[in-house]
């Protein structure tokens, strides 16, 4: 293909999405459009898949059957909205095992904030709450994306996403509402996973180096900065009304602006966490590479099994 | 990584109702067609989305190529009178 061939390939290909086409697998697209896709849909299955991790731990030591079976769904979920969004991942041309490959090797990213622990019950409720509530304003927008195997994959993941949020809020209020040690324990996990959940939403709109064109590819419909104030107005009366207090000494009504007005994020953290030195790096990749180790043999053992299957059935039909 | 086999793929239909048809709605990894059934059953229908589940291995589903949308497709659209609305009728007929 000559290169003014291509240029004029990308033009259509652009105005297509300007038009609000959906772009499907076997449609011609640009490379960066492939690569780019292929790196945020996959770090974003990784994520449902190491998102497991956290809340898995309490699993087990969840304090009632209701409470459990609603982890335990949520749990699954996320298996499920991994496996999504792997099967989308794998139409633009990349396999599931090289998906694996990038997770387990460090190439490939997930969201920051599964590095860190969940050393009590009530980190289950803010997880749901805080960091289930940041994933939606995250994934909302998407349903719409460019990509027709993202877009539809977001959208049962957003279906399926908001009884997540709700059950751990509903935590949340339990406890604020019982003992004040159940009461302190409900703030102490909102003081530990609220600046972390602030900075799942992204870098600042002056440093994000892949705003501008993920918002023509529909990739991104608002900026970082924009669903982070999002999410604060929609968050800090959430708190007020359980009786909790955001650890922000500089939140603050802005009336003139109709907004709160917050302190500053410590990016340091952030980028030290993206980096890998968070408390929890380790330890998760050993927990998701020990589990694929360990369970090599079964699926070997799967696969001959079915091997086996069909030669027994080849050999009768003879 | 191994080198031994990986599972192959498979692509998932739906049925969410009877009188519906299926439709796709995704795919997923298994050893054989009895386990992607299974697998469907948890990935794909895990809040009564479904009554009946197809699978059928990727690899066996030919499927038309893009690039040749015109010559396959176009043939239709200057084909009007293919459309009810082609034809002249007297405002007296009321249902036809």
């Amino acid at each position: 293909m000559s290169e003014e061939h291509i240029k004029n390939l990308e033009e259509q290909f652009e105005a297509r999405i300007a038009r609000d086409e959906k772009i499907e697998p076997k449609d011609w697209m640009p490379e960066k459009y492939r690569k780019t896709h292929i790196r945020q849909m996959s770090q974003h299955a990784h994520s449902e898949i190491v998102g497991m991790l956290p809340e898995g731990n309490w699993i087990t030591r969840a304090p009632s059957l209701r409470r459990k079976v609603a982890l335990l769904a949520k749990v699954q979920d996320e298996a499920g909205h991994g496996l999504y969004l792997y099967s989308a991942t794998e139409t633009l041309g990349i396999s599931r095992d090289e998906m694996y490959e990038q997770l387990h090797t460090g190439k490939a990213k997930y969201s920051s904030i599964f590095n860190y622990p969940t050393i009590t019950w009530a980190d289950m409720g803010a997880i749901g709450w805080l960091v289930d509530g940041a994933a939606i304003i995250n994934q909302v927008p998407l349903c719409n994306t460019s990509y027709g195997p993202y877009a539809r994959a977001m959208i049962r993941v957003c279906k399926e996403e908001s009884f997540h949020q709700r059950q751990g809020y509903e935590i949340m209020i339990k406890l604020a509402n019982g003992t004040p040690e159940q009461k302190e324990m409900a703030q102490d996990a909102l003081n530990r996973w609220w600046w972390p959940s602030l900075m799942m939403l992204g870098p600042t709109d002056d440093v994000s180096v892949h705003t501008e064109q993920s918002m023509k590819w529909k990739l991104k419909r608002k900026s970082n900065d924009d669903l982070r104030q999002q999410f604060i107005d929609q968050t800090v009366p959430q708190a007020d009304l359980i009786g909790l207090t955001i650890p922000d000494p500089d939140l603050k009504w802005n009336e003139e602006r109709g907004s709160y007005d917050f302190g500053e994020i410590d990016w340091d953290e952030f980028w030290q966490v993206v980096k890998g030195h968070g408390p929890m790096n380790k330890e998760r990749m050993k927990a998701r590479v020990g589990a694929w180790e360990r369970g090599e043999w079964v699926r070997d053992a799967a696969m001959a099994y079915a091997e086996k299957n069909k030669n027994r059935k080849d050999k009768q039909a003879v | 990584m191994s080198d031994k086999k990986n599972w192959p793929l498979w692509e998932i239909f739906v049925r969410s109702k009877n009188g519906l048809e299926h439709r796709h709605c995704g795919s997923l990894h298994a050893t054989d067609a009895e386990m992607a059934l299974e697998n469907a059953r948890d990935v794909y229908t895990r809040r009564n989305e479904g009554v009946s589940i197809w699978v059928v291995e990727s690899k066996n589903i030919t499927a038309s190529n893009p690039e040749h949308n015109g010559e396959l497709f176009e043939p239709a659209q200057d084909k009007v009178y293919r459309h009810p609305t082609f034809y002249d009728l007297p405002d007296e007929v009321k249902h036809m």
